[in-house]
């Protein structure tokens, strides 16, 4: 299990990046390496050439303010530890405690989590939830996508070879936001087979104002129940409304594997959206009440 | 002589050396000239190859050699491995060539192998090789396989059936006649494999001008892979030194001699230049051996009062594609059935299978657990089809103290009579659920309920065969500088045998534990050897240290008497020499003794005496001891998910005499830790044409920090008759019967629904389609 | 030809430099060409964290960077654990005390791992030792020894800190 060989680069500006994925034919971004390079280790990856991207500070840097910001080559034990988040988005902590394990977090990026974009990662799945922004350079100039179109399928984002992302952004929910996210994986730290996340806010009469919902690991991509979301704003979060959100989570279409069913990845969805929605009333209205 | 270390939880000797980076596995070898060497494996599960071209491999820079079969050195090249373990019921002896002759008969098999400067270029290499094949059929599922009619697994066999032989005590038909009940259940238990932190590997080390062949190998067992290179090359005696030195577990597989090991000895032979092999983690998911399946049919037949009558049924074992460990595996599963209960009548028809997968190996258990299981759960089934407690059903059923020995009426598969030497199963199961206060679970249980909680408590009991044959054997020499070394030819990979062994040999000689240095597995320090497998290390090569340091203690006195003038009888070893009781002054240091003993040069040796301070002693035990424990599991069930956690073991284990607590501790919490991941995670999957779909850590779920409980552990100790020390194995009592245990507290968690468990492992999608089921039909 | 780099690494306190391959593991580079072979390869796909080495401080898998990468960096190995006097660390000590290894191959990763994480958390519970230890497979103890090596080293590099203080 050693990789193929490779020419490296280790440029230290975005342009030099850019420039180098230009150049080369068979070039890949690497990132934290978490996911890249034990699939160069099986050689089901094998690029001529290696652009490393931690030499390069302009990718690094998260910024807590009326956006939230990632370079793409924020580690995920930067946003692990981050204080601010902590405050300003606290799913995204809760998340991303069930992403590998401290020694994988430690080299992990927000940034090569969401270009790898495995069908059941937390990350992918969070920055769904909450309709990032992704900016993508390439020797060309940069543009912007949404997250929805970022994501188009089975590990394949919309980004053109000799595109890379560079930075991640969205804006966070208001304080009193609710939040919630719950997986199931078989052990600690494993992809998840499914998982659920939820933020919601609640007006002054406890009806649901706003409402983001996000199945991870049943379809492709994570899947946001965008239906049910317009449906739910104004409606009282009782049992029924719980039950319905489960629905939904479990019709989305999901796929099956040597190791488990469909079946029993919708059967996931339905009972992890319904703890996760729980969850999500129980902080906005102990928020609601902090904030009253 | 009093026990001063025997006995003790003193500290590892090894403990320093690993904890510093100083431990020195196989990988860690490094000798000049050395080359790296890759292999091309088959990428079917069964096919005829046609053709291979490594012109392209062999053009490469870097790459120095490419061996197929044809370019084995003879008589390697006409020799297929050899079968160690016959046994006149086995009908179809199927053994690997070194390097796939002209058929691969499971995805993974080696069919080149390509020798180059680095691992990274002989990869490189390996990935130019081209091999062309005709896709044989295949058969993956044992119980197909062994229909008329299916696709044959070797080409050449008349059937896939390698062996199908009776089991047999008593009439059990006409048990089953008078029985007041009779219950069936189909088992479907799957094993894992070993997954040691270090893979295989193997450091070939060919000198043309000696011809001498040096080989440093991860391995349980060095003498085994002596003999098979002697075997495979004609070599004499002096030819060939296999070294194992420190090795990153084992578990039963390490203890086969795989043909990458003799593609290894040929590769140095061709080149020249010392060859390394690291086997990595894809290798070995395809090509190290594994235990996998058995599927088993039975019925038990009771009488009014839950007492046994009979058992009877089919077992077909998934041996996998070739027969390496022929009989052994599921004879011990058919044997261990019996456990600590009194069976009068036992029938099973035991049919071995070939498939198209890696072959099969014992693994830490050995069939132990498949045979424990089936008896426990059909334990657990009797008790709830007659009403009765779990614990009332086994207690009926013991065998009792007073029936010791106690002969069961089968031949183990050290091919003796199985016979229980001692034990207290009545006691070790009492203690066992008073410790757990299996009484009041109930009520817990219902309490828990109430919240919406599913637990639920199992129990299981297994009585293991232990230190297995035929001998091992240990040499003690204390040399001139008066430092004492025991020389074995087991094998440890982790069982602590520097310090066990180090301490029986220790309270005879009158030192310290510390003072005892302990060489294993280096054939060129002691001729004969079997190597650590079976739990048998501390039956065996313990009782031979414990006699060798007797013999060596008499040497002592016998010369220190001479010298000084006194009795034999009148003398006792201290402090690293022997002195006259009561006379402190009066005393002979083991370095003066030693110089003695080996002689003056040129003069004469006395008529009675044999050179040197040293003694060797084979210990061969006339039967297996028999250790015995009994495991309860107490498990929390989130039925919406499926997921099971474990909250609570004990094991109450009786391993006879123990040698060091602590370490006995390590083996049965680290054994317990294998179980729950055969209980509840580790799967082999296969799909249809037999290629492998668990290749990696992510697909194979190997248990972790968070995945297995605090262990709490018991010890009654019924030395054993049958050796000088009264040790039984201790290595998998561990495993053997918590599986057993944690289904049947998953099932007893999930008795709201009345469901029954009979397979392993049970994943969280089973048990969410159970709790459906069961929903369903309420 | 391959394409090389030199670097410059510090290991354990000691500069090296080296010329290598770009395609070379950080893991092989420590084992093979500095001969530091305490580190240890067991699944070369960041699994089973054998070959967790400190990297500028921070525990990572040696497995899934190149040697390239640790251009200019410092790492601690296992070789690096012990005191300045050769006798084993705190933790060291701790595992032996408490049988916290058997066949010793995923030892060097459990302590690089427990070595960061109770330097982070003085006071940790059994739970989050557990937690933390999900990145380190083992297959002989079935952990219990290391948690509990891990739980005593904290509280004696406490009662250590407590007495410098």
């Amino acid at each position: 299990m050693k990789p193929a060989p490779f020419a490296y680069h280790d440029p230290t500006t975005i342009g030099e990046a850019v420039a180098l994925l230009a150049q080369h034919e068979n070039a890949r971004p690497l990132a934290g390496g978490q996911s890249l390079v034990p699939m160069m280790n099986f050689r089901y990856a094998t690029p001529d050439h290696l652009v490393d991207l931690n030499g390069v500070e302009a990718l690094r840097g998260l910024e807590v303010g009326a956006r939230i910001s990632f370079g793409a080559m924020t580690r995920q034990r930067d946003v692990e530890f981050s204080g601010d988040l902590a405050q300003a988005c606290p799913i995204l902590i809760d998340a991303l405690r069930h992403v590998g394990h401290r020694q994988t977090r430690n080299r992990g990026t927000i940034g090569g989590s969401l270009c790898h974009l495995d069908p059941a990662a937390e990350t992918p799945a969070m920055m769904m939830l909450h309709d990032a922004v992704l900016t993508a350079q390439s020797a060309e100039g940069s543009r912007e996508l949404a997250m929805g179109d970022f994501a188009l399928g089975f590990m394949t984002s919309a980004l053109e070879p000799g595109e890379l992302l560079t930075r991640i952004s969205f804006e966070p929910w208001a304080k009193t936001h609710g939040w919630g996210f719950e997986e199931y994986a078989r052990r600690h730290g494993d992809f998840a087979i499914a998982s659920a996340g939820v933020l919601l806010t609640l007006d002054a009469r406890g009806a649901v104002s706003r409402l983001a919902m996000v199945i991870g690991g049943l379809a492709p991509a994570p899947a946001r129940l965008s239906d049910f979301e317009a449906q739910a704003v104004g409606a009282a979060p009782d049992d029924d409304f719980i039950k319905a959100a489960a629905h939904a989570a479990s019709s989305v279409e999901a796929m099956d594997d040597a190791h488990v069913s469909a079946a029993y990845r919708q059967h996931l969805a339905s009972i992890l959206s319904a703890r996760a929605l729980r969850r999500a009333l129980a902080h906005a209205r102990e928020r609601s009440l902090q904030h009253a | 002589m009093g026990m001063k270390f025997f006995g003790a939880s003193v500290l590892r000797k090894e403990d320093p050396a690993l904890l510093t980076g100083k431990g020195r596995y196989v990988d860690d070898v490094k000798l000049p000239g050395m080359l790296h060497a890759a292999f091309v494996r088959s990428t079917y599960a069964h096919a005829r190859i046609k053709s291979i071209d490594t012109s392209a491999a062999l053009a490469l820079p870097g790459v120095v050699a490419v061996l197929t079969h044809d370019d084995l050195p003879e008589p390697m090249r006409s020799r297929r491995l050899p079968l160690y373990v016959p046994h006149p019921a086995i009908k179809q002896t199927f053994m690997p060539w070194v390097l796939a002759k002209d058929e691969t008969c499971f995805a993974g098999e080696a069919i080149a192998i390509v020798i180059a400067q680095s691992r990274y270029l002989a990869e490189d290499g390996a990935a130019l090789v081209e091999v062309d094949y005709d896709v044989l059929p295949a058969s993956i599922d044992p119980r197909e396989a062994i229909v008329d009619g299916a696709p044959l697994a070797q080409q050449g066999a008349v059937n896939n059936i390698v062996t199908q032989v009776p089991v047999k005590i008593g009439d059990t038909d006409k048990a089953f006649a008078q029985a007041a009940h009779v219950f069936r259940e189909q088992f479907a238990l799957h094993r894992g494999g070993p997954f040691f932190l270090e893979c295989r590997g193997v450091v070939a080390d060919w000198d043309a001008g000696t011809e001498q062949l040096t080989v440093h190998a991860s391995s349980q067992g060095s003498h085994r892979f002596k003999r098979t290179f002697i075997d495979l090359l004609d070599l004499a005696d002096n030819q060939v030194r296999v070294i194992t030195n420190d090795v990153g577990g084992g578990f039963g597989p390490k203890g086969s001699f795989y043909v990458e090991y003799g593609a290894l000895a040929a590769a140095t032979m061709v080149v020249g230049k010392p060859v390394k092999w690291i086997e990595d983690r894809r290798e070995n998911f395809v090509a190290t051996q594994q235990e996998r399946d058995q599927y088993w049919d039975m019925e038990v037949a009771v009488d009014e009062n839950a007492k046994l009558l009979g058992l009877r049924g089919r077992l077909v074992h998934d041996g996998g594609a070739y027969v390496t460990w022929g009989l052994v595996l599921p004879w011990i599963a058919a044997t261990s059935v019996i456990g600590p209960y009194v069976l009068p009548n036992y029938q099973l028809e035991l049919i071995v299978a070939m498939t198209n997968k890696i072959t099969c190996s014992p693994v830490r258990g050995a069939g132990r657990p498949q045979g424990c299981f089936v008896m426990e759960r059909m334990m657990d089934r009797i008790a709830q089809e007659l009403g009765l407690d779990r614990a009332e059903v086994r207690r009926r059923n013991f065998i009792q103290p007073d029936q010791f020995p106690y002969k069961v009426g089968l031949i183990f598969r050290d091919g003796r009579p199985v016979t229980y030497d001692s034990g207290d199963y009545p006691k070790s199961q009492q203690m066992a659920l008073d410790h757990m206060d299996w009484e009041n679970f109930r009520a817990k249980q219902e309490a828990a309920l109430k919240q919406g909680r599913y637990i639920g408590i199992g129990l299981s009991n297994a009585v293991e065969g232990t230190g297995l044959g035929p001998y091992e054997g240990a040499t003690i020499r204390i040399s001139t500088s008066g430092k004492i070394v025991v020389f074995t030819g087991a094998t440890p990979q982790g069982q602590s045998h520097k310090t066990t062994l180090a301490q029986i040999a220790a309270d005879h000689l009158g030192v310290s534990y510390e003072d005892v240095s302990v060489v294993t597995a280096d054939t060129a320090t002691i001729p004969f050897g079997m190597g650590t497998f079976a739990s048998r290390t501390a039956v065996n090569a313990g009782s031979s240290v414990h006699l060798a340091a007797i013999e060596v203690r008499e040497k002592i006195k016998k010369i220190a008497s001479e010298l000084l003038e006194v009795s034999p009888d009148d003398l006792e070893l201290k402090d690293g020499a022997v002195e006259v009781r009561g006379v402190p002054g009066m005393r002979k240091t083991f370095r003066e003794l030693a110089y003695n003993a080996v002689g003056l040069y040129g003069f004469s040796m006395k008529a009675d005496r044999d050179p040197g301070l040293e003694a060797t002693s084979y210990f061969k035990p006339e039967q297996s001891t028999y250790a015995n424990s009994c495991h309860v599991a107490e498990v929390e069930v989130d039925i919406e998910t499926g997921h099971v956690k474990v909250t609570r073991v004990l094991v109450n284990h009786d391993c006879g005499n123990v040698i060091n607590p602590m370490i006995v501790e390590g083996q049965i919490v680290g054994g317990v830790a294998h179980g729950v991941g055969n209980a509840l995670f580790e799967k082999l999957l296969f799909d249809e044409s037999g290629q492998p779909l668990t290749t990696s850590f992510a697909d194979y779920l190997l248990p972790m920090a968070t995945d297995v409980p605090h262990v709490e552990t018991l010890h009654t100790e019924t030395p054993s008759p049958l050796n000088p020390i009264g040790v039984k194995g201790a290595g998998e009592g561990g495993t053997i019967a918590v599986i057993a245990a944690i289904i049947s507290a998953v099932e007893d968690a999930l008795r709201p629904f009345n469901v029954r468990i009979a397979q392993m492992p049970v994943s969280p999608e089973t048990i969410v389609q159970l709790v459906l089921d069961a929903k369903g039909r309420q | 030809m391959p394409d090389t780099r030199k670097i410059t690494v510090t290991v354990n306190g000691q500069r090296h430099e080296a010329e290598v391959e770009s395609r070379l593991l950080l893991a092989d580079f420590l084992r093979h060409t500095l001969d530091l072979t305490g580190t240890h390869v067991g699944c070369e796909h960041g699994v089973c964290g054998a070959c967790t080495v400190m990297v500028d401080g921070h525990s990572a898998r040696s497995c899934l960077m190149f040697a390239v990468q640790a251009n200019g960096k410092s790492i601690t190995t296992i070789e690096g654990l012990a005191q300045a006097d050769g006798k084993l660390s705190i933790l060291q000590e701790a595992f032996q005390n408490n049988h916290g290894l058997q066949c010793g191959f995923c030892t060097p990763g459990m302590l690089i791992t427990l070595s960061e994480h109770l330097r982070d958390n003085p006071d940790p519970t059994e739970a989050e030792l557990r937690e933390v230890l999900t990145g380190n497979l083992c297959r002989c103890t079935g952990y219990q020894a290391i948690v509990a090596a891990g739980l005593d080293a904290a509280a004696k590099l406490r009662a250590s800190k407590a007495e410098h203080a």
